[in-house]
């Protein structure tokens, strides 16, 4: 249902502690996963809630995102025995999430997802200067934010609405029956949240689309994905920060690429020159290959580059492309199967035939 | 057939069970293909990693062949399968990001089909010095 929850004196973050404090003592779950603000009051860090009293330090609708949470409900999920978490998190990390549990790397089993509405998240050091009290129309919302068409969540038990509706007065949740009992919602009218996201969905995905096009048309050969990658340090963050890539015993990590001497002297010989360290085409096109049909678009990839490489652009129109072939899309349900792990007999017929 | 002094370098993954057999029975029935394709081997088409088509591909290879058992006759029963689906999220990765799909071909190939390996050899052979050079072969910055 849709309901409402009380704040006082126009303090909406307050409100939204007050509601997490009211899922914490439910008695329906252990512990609270949410961002908290940290002590200098600049960033928002996620952290494991146990003292309801720590709740007032909570801060889930601050435009930011550290890391992708499905990442840290893998953490306290995968492995029995576990506990009850309630998970606060955005439409990106609860779609990562779908993934995860897909690739058995996390559990749904006693988990409660609380969802917030997200207009857009800004880079960790904007976030910064926002909190600081610079201007948020100054600065830009993260480049994947700008082109997503999934600002609101989804799969959620409950969703704290922010797109669209007035908060100020009182606080827009949408809760299943059992949730909204508990948290003592009041009963809503209709308001304008469906109009403004179907609104601002059209307006991401023109953005996508754009962003598809512009993508397309700087890669269109060999040379040109070299110049789109030719700062690449090969420093692997854009795989460390990726939620989808799990994988403990990635290739990437291991010694396989330590060549010999005189293997580097061998390329450098058949083509004159050899880009040193080796391989950094090879594992961004092999990562692609790798995990492109499970992205879920958050291009945490993106902010975690330090040379600027807009890594989530080129994973999402490849991503765009591979889900395509199996008509799946990444994050939607956990009841989809999922590429990399199935196969149809009756499928790509053409594909190996003479 | 064009002569213009290109001798196209073709890399090819056969699966243990057919394609290598099938080579081997080309081999042996002393039919004749272009010397142009250089074989490994492995146990199944499923063993094949993308990275394992990308690498040669990157390194100036002029085309990469991945040769598995028909459809249904999968020695481990399903690794074709899921080769047919690697290589179409390979084809697409490769077509948006810059590179000819064609250089890269799967094909079933059984044991018994020593013609036909030799007829793909020399089809992708030709097809391959037809496109002319790979562009990555003089390029050092991948």
């Amino acid at each position: 249902m849709n309901g409402l929850y009380p704040v006082e004196n126009n303090n909406v973050r307050a409100a939204v502690s007050g509601l997490l404090v009211k899922v914490l003592q439910s008695g329906l779950v252990d512990a609270l996963l949410v961002p908290l603000r940290n002590p200098a009051g600049d960033a928002v860090t996620p952290a494991l809630v146990k003292n309801p009293a720590m709740l007032s330090e909570a801060d889930p609708l601050a435009p930011v995102l550290p890391v992708n949470g499905s990442r840290l409900v893998s953490m306290l999920t995968q492995h029995t025995p576990r506990p009850r978490i309630g998970a606060v998190m955005r439409s990106c990390e609860i779609r990562a999430l779908v993934e995860l549990v897909k690739l058995q790397q996390a559990s749904l089993e006693g988990l409660t997802l609380i969802g917030v509405d997200c207009p857009g998240t800004y880079e960790v050091p904007d976030y910064a200067k926002i909190a600081k009290g610079a201007d948020p129309a100054s600065l830009a919302l993260r480049p994947a934010c700008e082109m997503c068409e999934y600002p609101a969540p989804t799969n959620a038990d409950i969703i704290i609405h922010q797109i669209g509706v007035d908060n100020s007065a009182a606080l827009h949740v949408e809760a299943k029956e059992n949730w909204a009992a508990q948290l003592g919602l009041t009963t809503a009218q209709a308001n304008g949240r469906a109009g403004a996201l179907e609104k601002l969905v059209a307006q991401r995905t023109a953005k996508r689309d754009a962003v598809f096009a512009e993508m397309q048309a700087q890669v269109s050969s060999p040379e040109k994905l070299a110049a789109m990658f030719s700062t690449c340090i090969r420093c692997h963050n854009c795989m460390t920060n990726c939620p989808i890539c799990y994988c403990k015993t990635c290739f990437f990590k291991t010694n396989v690429f330590d060549h010999e001497p005189m293997q580097f002297m061998a390329w450098a010989e058949r083509k004159g020159a050899t880009r040193m360290p080796a391989d950094t085409v090879l594992f961004h096109l092999t990562r692609m290959n790798h995990m492109s049909t499970s992205c879920i678009g958050c291009g945490l990839c993106t902010s975690a580059c330090p040379v600027d490489i807009n890594v989530g652009a080129a994973f999402r129109t490849v991503a765009a492309k591979t889900q395509a072939v199996f008509n799946y899309v990444a994050g939607r349900s956990v009841d989809d199967p999922i590429p990399v792990k199935n196969f149809e007999v009756n499928e790509l017929q053409k594909l190996g035939e003479h | 057939m064009p002569d213009n002094g290109f001798e196209p370098r073709i890399i090819a993954f056969l699966c243990n069970w057919c394609t290598y057999t099938g080579a081997d029975l080309a081999g042996t029935s002393r039919l004749q293909y272009p010397p142009n394709v250089r074989i490994i081997r492995l146990m199944c088409s499923g063993a094949v990693d993308a990275s394992y088509v990308l690498k040669p591909l990157l390194d100036g290879a002029d085309g990469v062949l991945i040769g598995g058992c028909h459809p249904g006759d999968c020695h481990y029963q399903e690794g074709n399968y899921k080769a047919r689906r690697r290589i179409a999220i390979l084809e697409e990765t490769l077509k948006t990001m810059g590179f000819e799909g064609d250089r890269v071909m799967l094909r079933w190939i059984s044991a018994s089909e020593g013609g036909l390996f030799a007829e793909t050899i020399r089809d992708f052979t030709e097809k391959v010095r037809a496109k002319g050079p790979a562009p990555t072969k003089q390029l050092w910055a991948l």
